[in-house]
């Protein structure tokens, strides 16, 4: 009997962030672990879904450029999510122009080339097999600050290759038909200290618009506009922090926390970003200008509960 | 006790338990921080304890504010603390190439070395929380004679194992990282170990440590 060999990608460039990612890991942050897990997570579940895959599957998420891999092996189907511009290189050097949320399949020797995100920054790669790399605290989600997780910790480098696994599928050639709508403010809740900030803060941060600056990355996104005055204290005693709470340094400029962020932090809280926005907020480019709404509790979570009921309906559109 | 609950966004409910920073307070906090921790309660996706706060962070698709703080609000506190918390010692070489602010604090704090480190290395030291950084815990009250302002300028990189003193705490990088703690001294111990897959960080909220002074070749052979 012949034994099967595993199927693999070889990543021909690994593009400029490419990394593993699920819903991430839970409950470590009292030792120092941020949470990690996809940045843009209604992505995320339209990637799986796409294919059937169980939801929690981890897929490869990429930032601008992403990866160009050659596959090896046996027949499978793969899906892109996101704004991305895309191509198949087929074993016969023939090039078809992806489309995003559209399932396709391909075989021996045939490439995908992920040229780059459309006026967005992230997009996710999805197959429908296996891939095998470690599940470390309960999620496949690579940490690439702390250098926990899948692949060591470390970002997707070129030539290295991912070896997939053949698992029971029932994908089929499915498509959506999806357009990420921009949205015109990011809503905010008032956060913990609000009151650190003059008259003259509270009320530029609700009216002037911030911009999105190159510092941004899956640790945070720092913002930049008009100085927001603090008339208290510029350092509080350290305190834990969330995805999506706005801090405000001594420069007086917005950070805004994401996905892998430092567990603990010392700045003033002016505002925390809602749960419906964070997918949005995560693909605002640099440049982007950002202008914040207030919400109080009750509307926040009824926004939440329509964002995820616009993904449920998406879900249902696949076909 | 808890002196007032907030919202912190719409999934994370933010317990504030004043503004002092002192054990006491920091043990009730681990008290609240273990108690809900072995609740396993539904939706929860972090509890982060710190001096004086405890955020309690969830999944808003699970459960919502109003439910979780219900629950903390309820709670039976049951004394965990004093059970479980440990003595760790951890060495610390002093050598030339660890005491990186060694000319600073001479200056700032007006006495030698020898005195600054027989200070440091005389008492037990309180871990008050762990992060930041994975594993890094803050460890305190140093004594006040040694009490200085962190650096005006952060360094880029703070070499890992390298133990800091600000204020009145001190602590323990357990990654090169950048920082801006005054550096007195290095540990060979990996303070947090990734492998170690149930208890990866050494040093946790609410144990003790101590540090003692080693040299040279007792760090290299540790280190080895």
């Amino acid at each position: 009997m012949t034994k099967l060999k595993d199927n693999y990608f070889e990543i021909k460039r690994a593009g400029i962030n490419s990394t593993f990612q699920d819903n991430g890991r839970k409950n470590l942050n009292h030792i120092g672990i941020p949470i990690s897990g996809v940045m843009d997570k209604r992505n995320f579940i339209l990637a799986n879904a796409l294919l059937k895959n169980e939801t929690n599957t981890p897929v490869i998420e990429f930032a601008y450029q992403g990866p160009l891999l050659e596959f090896n092996g046996d027949k499978i189907y793969f899906v892109i999510t996101g704004d991305v511009k895309f191509e198949i290189i087929k074993n016969n050097n023939e090039k078809i122009i992806g489309l995003p949320y559209n399932v396709y399949e391909i075989e021996d020797k045939d490439q995908i080339d992920i040229q780059s995100t459309n006026k967005s920054v992230y997009g996710y790669l999805s197959i429908s097999e296996n891939i095998i790399i470690d599940e470390i605290w309960d999620s496949f989600s690579t940490n690439t600050k702390a250098k926990i997780g899948s692949n060591n910790g470390e970002k997707l480098s070129d030539n290295q290759k991912i070896k997939i696994r053949h698992k029971n599928r029932n994908t089929a050639l499915t498509k959506l038909n999806y357009i990420d709508k921009k949205i015109e403010y990011i809503r905010v809740i008032k956060a913990t200290n609000f009151d650190y900030f003059s008259e003259k803060a509270k009320e530029v941060f609700f009216k002037e618009e911030f911009k999105v600056t190159k510092l941004s990355d899956r640790m945070g996104m720092r913002l930049e506009g008009q100085i927001l005055e603090n008339v208290v204290s510029t350092n509080i005693k350290s305190e834990g922090l969330v995805k999506g709470v706005v801090q405000v340094p001594s420069d007086g400029n917005p950070i805004i926390m994401f996905a892998d962020h430092g567990t603990i932090g010392g700045y003033p809280k002016i505002a925390n970003v809602i749960s419906a926005d964070f997918d949005k907020l995560a693909q605002m480019t640099p440049g982007t200008a950002i202008k914040f709404k207030e919400v109080n509790l009750e509307e926040a979570e009824k926004l939440f509960k329509f964002y995820n009921l616009e993904t449920t309906n998406l879900i249902n559109q696949i076909s | 006790m808890i002196k007032n609950i907030l919202n912190l966004g719409d999934a994370a409910v933010y317990c504030d338990f004043g503004k002092d920073v002192n054990q006491e307070i920091n043990i009730n906090v681990i008290n609240y921080f273990q108690n809900i921790k072995d609740k396993k309660i539904e939706g929860i996706t972090n509890i982060t304890p710190s001096y004086n706060k405890l955020i309690v962070s969830f999944d808003l698709e699970i459960t919502s504010y109003s439910k979780v703080k219900k629950i903390i609000e309820n709670l039976e506190l049951e004394k965990k603390f004093e059970k479980e918390n440990k003595l760790i010692e951890i060495p610390v070489c002093c050598e030339k190439d660890f005491k990186l602010d060694n000319d600073r604090l001479e200056k700032k704090l007006g006495i030698t070395y020898d005195k600054i480190l027989e200070i440091f290395f005389s008492k037990e030291y309180f871990c008050y929380m762990t992060g930041f950084i994975a594993g890094m815990p803050f460890l305190g009250d140093v004594s006040e004679k040694l009490r200085a302002e962190r650096l005006k300028t952060p360094r880029v990189k703070v070499p890992k194992g390298s133990i800091g003193l600000t204020e009145q705490f001190c602590n323990i990088y357990t990654y090169e990282s950048p920082g801006g703690w005054n550096i007195i001294g290095n540990t060979p111990l990996e303070i947090f170990n990734k492998e170690n897959l149930i208890e990866p960080a050494l040093i946790n909220p609410g144990d003790k440590v101590r540090f003692n002074r080693i040299t040279q070749e007792e760090y290299d052979k540790i280190k080895r």
